[in-house]
């Protein structure tokens, strides 16, 4: 048995000797979350074995000849999942050329699937990295049509092989957003909705030799094909609606297309219609803390709505719905422990922290349904994990150490390296250009 | 600091000046007709009709006390009455036996919380095309534009950073599409009909000014100077040696009188900001744009209050120091354009820690709500990297400070007696994620309390709309 002890000094330190994923490894002595909605466990052990979770709890026998970890008065959790990203996509919001997120001025739509535009060496991946996500849901914006295309499940290690699982998705908007692309209105958006998968399905039944994609279609034959496996249900459909009215419609698609599996995002008035989604089955992946009236679809916004919906028994999840989604999925856990901080407010629904912490890790998971896969610390999900300073949710902790399918990362950034270089901002012997 | 801007004139219109001796005064001559009249104008023509609303004499014990001056009181007392604070201090304090009196056991009082950057009312909530009035983005010298003339009361967002955030003060700045984009004005967070009754009374005016991106992008786009950063500069300069020009003409009217000036409604401001009057808030993301700003304040002999956003104040935190300006920045914010490329997490731990003033602010709908952990966030970055920085001197980074750069710290920003009674009690360590305001006191008049529904506003807009007056 090799024990590592590690403190926060030597966070950045090799953790794991060498990280190869063949190696079994016991985490021990730490607080275990495991990010299922249950209760943290105290002195708990969490077990990796090539990479994924053999087990994790109390009473875990380390194996013989794991290598140990001491995390004794830290916080051992999943990685966190961001649930509605853009990662990877962008270097700088607003410098074109380094901004993959929407192609506005091209002649595709459904059929975009973001995998080529992922570029793992962003320097947003490893600044998030270094704060404990290890997972993102990434869509791309919808371009000049309500389609915005396939979006991808990466992870955030140090290498290029970021992919988890592309074409994981498509992502349609059918609220303001969609109005706009469909030319004004929300009448208009829906039948554009409805158009393509009624082409797409003419399109499916062409190839089993049905009658084919109509001469007349409107959508092109690509777009109109990466709508096959969404009609079909073989794919997720991620729909941004945010007022109630929108969602009630949504969940009425699959009165004409029962195949559909819907996730709804954003969802800022959900509460209202809380019963309907929850009876449909639907899960949620939605903005934590929006409470303003920022769009009239918006009007009955409240940071309550996720504690609401919760309630009633809908499956949900925190995104950054067009809210800092390329640069800061970090304030993922600050929105989770905001909901945990409603539940002392007189008349506001938040989550328990046990219920916030799994909105930011198995909740994504469950709503894309690869909660099988990733998401928790349950034994066969990928070794994912992190060991915390703190309570992952409160703004004064930070990680300590983060693995990504087993691999021990490194929490280094270009961030990290201004912030050392300017710890005394005046100049020493030579130029600031000389310190690194 | 000169805060003496509007009070002494307030009521001055055009007014006899009993110490004109030029023979060639102005045409117009006095009632009487004896002697000639300086022409002069109201500097404040749109007052303050605020007036504090009731409260109970009140007094918090037993409670975790951040004074906003960096102070920190455990087991301490605060008491108010009138509408100002009259005692701070330790268990010891004398309270009167007649009043209300709130056991703060495991809560904590800080001043109300003051962002001294938000558009709140002028790029309101809906953010509809018709509510967009943050930016005069049709000249980059707008100067003669005042952000309280776009102010909507009926903002929801008010509310939000009131009974969420614990704002009772915040500075409305005109957005930063333009060099010189207009005049900020300092309000209350009070609901009111209009947004005289919110102004925060003999607040002195600020100036927004913008550098880098911005200006050179709204104005180049359309093929116009500026198009670039050195083209920045040279419209600042110009328009500088006009202002001092300006003031000079009415100095010398002011000295020997004769006919006066032509009034320029934007040169009266930039006269405001050469005299030392009107604070100057300069926009500037960039370290070494900063620095240039500075040297062009010495050109023209103004000086810069607080650059705002300042992503890259760490750079040059002694440059500041030595020049005694203000950062006001988010804690986190970077990536999002060019110029906020090199934000760190830590810009206001460096700053703090290099003696430099460090104020957080929001610049946000959002965030204006949760100051408190933004500086929560700010500070932990400081102290995983060595710096010995304490809660109470973050707590500064919201309340005195802010206050201090806007001109108002004589009388809000610190729980100080003879101060306003601007008071928050939140029901855990407002550092923690964990923490929300419970009671919220303007002027010792209480504007929310989280206990009483009917102690939380809500705006004209959000009446009869599904989740009027839901906890928000």
């Amino acid at each position: 048995m090799i024990k590592s002890l590690f403190s926060a000094s030597v966070a950045a330190a090799a953790l794991l000797a060498s990280p190869a994923t063949a190696q079994t490894v016991a985490i021990t002595g730490g607080k275990v979350v495991i990010g299922d909605g249950s209760a943290p466990i105290e002195g708990g052990t969490v077990v990796l074995r090539d990479g994924k979770v053999v087990a994790a709890g109390s009473g875990i026998a380390v194996p013989a000849g794991a290598q140990v970890v001491d995390a004794s008065g830290r916080w051992v959790t999943p990685g966190l999942f961001a649930g509605f990203t853009r990662l990877g996509l962008v270097e700088v919001e607003a410098v074109n050329e380094t901004n993959d997120a929407s192609a506005s001025r091209g002649e595709f739509s459904a059929a975009i699937d973001v995998t080529p535009a992922i570029n793992p060496k962003v320097s947003a991946v490893a600044v998030n990295r270094a704060a404990g996500i290890t997972r993102a849901v990434v869509a791309p914006i919808a371009p000049a049509a309500i389609f915005a295309g396939m979006g991808a499940v990466i992870d955030l290690g140090d290498d290029y092989n970021a992919v988890t699982k592309g074409r994981a998705f498509q992502f349609v908007e059918l609220g303001e957003t969609g109005s706009a692309k469909a030319g004004g209105s929300r009448a208009s958006a829906f039948l554009e909705f409805r158009n393509a998968l009624i082409e797409a399905r003419a399109l499916a039944n062409g190839q089993r030799g049905l009658p084919a994609h109509p001469h007349d279609a409107l959508l092109n034959r690509q777009d109109a094909a990466a709508l096959v496996p969404v009609v079909n249900g073989e794919m997720r459909l991620l729909v941004h609606v945010e007022r109630a009215a929108d969602i009630l419609n949504v969940l009425k698609l699959r009165e004409e297309f029962p195949a559909l599996k819907i996730v709804l995002v954003g969802v800022s008035e959900g509460w209202l219609v809380a019963d309907q989604i929850a009876a449909a089955g639907i899960p949620v992946i939605a903005s934590a803390l929006n409470d303003l009236p920022s769009e009239f679809e918006k009007t009955a916004a409240t940071q309550s709505n996720i504690g609401r919906m919760k309630r009633a028994g809908v499956t949900v999840a925190i995104g950054m719905i067009n809210d800092s989604d390329a640069h800061k999925l970090h304030y993922s856990p600050q929105y989770a422990g905001n909901l945990v901080a409603l539940q002392r407010v007189p008349g506001a629904s938040g989550l328990s922290w046990d219920q916030a912490f799994a909105a930011i890790s198995s909740g994504p998971a469950q709503a894309l349904g690869i909660d099988a896969m990733l998401g928790s610390l349950k034994p066969g999900r990928a070794g994912d994990v992190v060991i915390w300073d703190g309570d992952p949710l409160e703004l004064s902790s930070a990680p300590v150490a983060v693995m990504i399918d087993g691999v021990q990362q490194p929490l280094d950034n270009r961030q990290a390296r201004l912030r050392d270089r300017y710890r005394t901002p005046q100049e020493g012997a030579l130029p600031k250009a000389y310190d690194r | 600091m000169r805060y003496g801007y509007l009070a002494p004139l307030a009521a001055i219109a055009v007014v006899g000046c009993a110490n004109t001796t030029s023979a060639e005064g102005p045409s117009s001559t006095s009632a009487s007709g004896q002697k000639a009249e300086k022409v002069s104008f109201n500097e404040n023509p749109y007052p303050s009709t605020y007036k504090p609303y009731p409260g109970q004499p009140t007094a918090i014990r037993n409670v975790t006390i951040f004074d906003g001056e960096g102070g920190q009181i455990d087991n301490g007392v605060v008491f108010f009455s009138d509408g100002k604070i009259t005692a701070v201090g330790d268990a010891s304090t004398p309270i009167p036996a007649d009043i209300t009196v709130i056991d703060g056991q495991g809560k904590f009082v800080t001043p109300g919380i003051i962002d001294i950057h938000s558009h709140l009312g002028d790029y309101p909530s809906p953010g509809v095309q018709a509510h967009s009035d943050g930016n005069e983005a049709t000249s980059p010298v707008t100067a003669d534009v005042w952000a309280e003339h776009s102010v909507w009361p009926q903002d929801p967002g008010f509310s939000r950073a009131l009974a969420n955030g614990g704002i009772t003060s915040l500075q409305i700045l005109p957005g930063s599409a333009n060099l010189f984009g207009g005049r900020s004005v300092t309000l209350k967070n009070v609901p009111a009909r209009t947004m005289q009754a919110m102004k925060f009374p003999d607040a002195p005016y600020g100036l927004k000014m913008a550098c880098g991106e911005n200006p050179k992008r709204v104005y180049g786009s359309r093929n116009q100077k500026p198009a670039s950063r050195m083209g920045n500069l040279a419209v600042n300069r110009q328009t500088w040696a006009r202002a001092a020009e300006y003031k000079a003409r009415w100095d010398e009217y002011e000295k020997k009188g004769g006919t006066p000036p032509a009034r320029d409604i934007g040169m009266d401001t930039l006269k405001g900001a050469l005299e030392g009057k009107i604070q100057i808030h300069n926009h500037c993301y960039r370290a070494d744009e900063m620095a240039i700003v500075i040297d062009m304040a010495k050109e023209f002999g103004y000086t810069v209050s607080t650059f705002h956003h300042a992503v890259e104040s760490y750079k040059i935190a002694d440059l500041l120091r030595e020049n005694n300006i203000c950062s006001a920045v988010w804690a986190d914010w970077w990536g999002f354009k060019m110029e906020s490329y090199d934000g760190i997490p830590e810009n206001a731990a460096i700053i703090q820690n290099a003696g430099a003033c460090t104020i957080i602010h929001s610049d946000d709908q959002d965030q204006i709500q949760r100051l408190n952990q933004e500086a929560a966030k700010a500070l932990g970055d400081g102290r995983r990297m060595g710096f010995n920085i304490s809660d109470a001197t973050a707590i500064s980074w919201l309340t005195y400070n802010p206050a201090k750069a806007m001109g108002v710290a004589d009388r809000t920003g610190s729980l100080k007696p003879g101060k306003m009674a601007d008071v928050v009690l939140w029901n855990a360590n407002p550092l923690s994620v964990y923490a929300r305001p419970e009671k919220v006191w303007v002027d010792g008049a209480m504007l929310y309390d989280a206990n009483d529904p009917k102690r939380r506003p809500v705006s004209d807009f959000e009446l009869g709309q599904p989740g009027e007056g839901d906890t928000k």
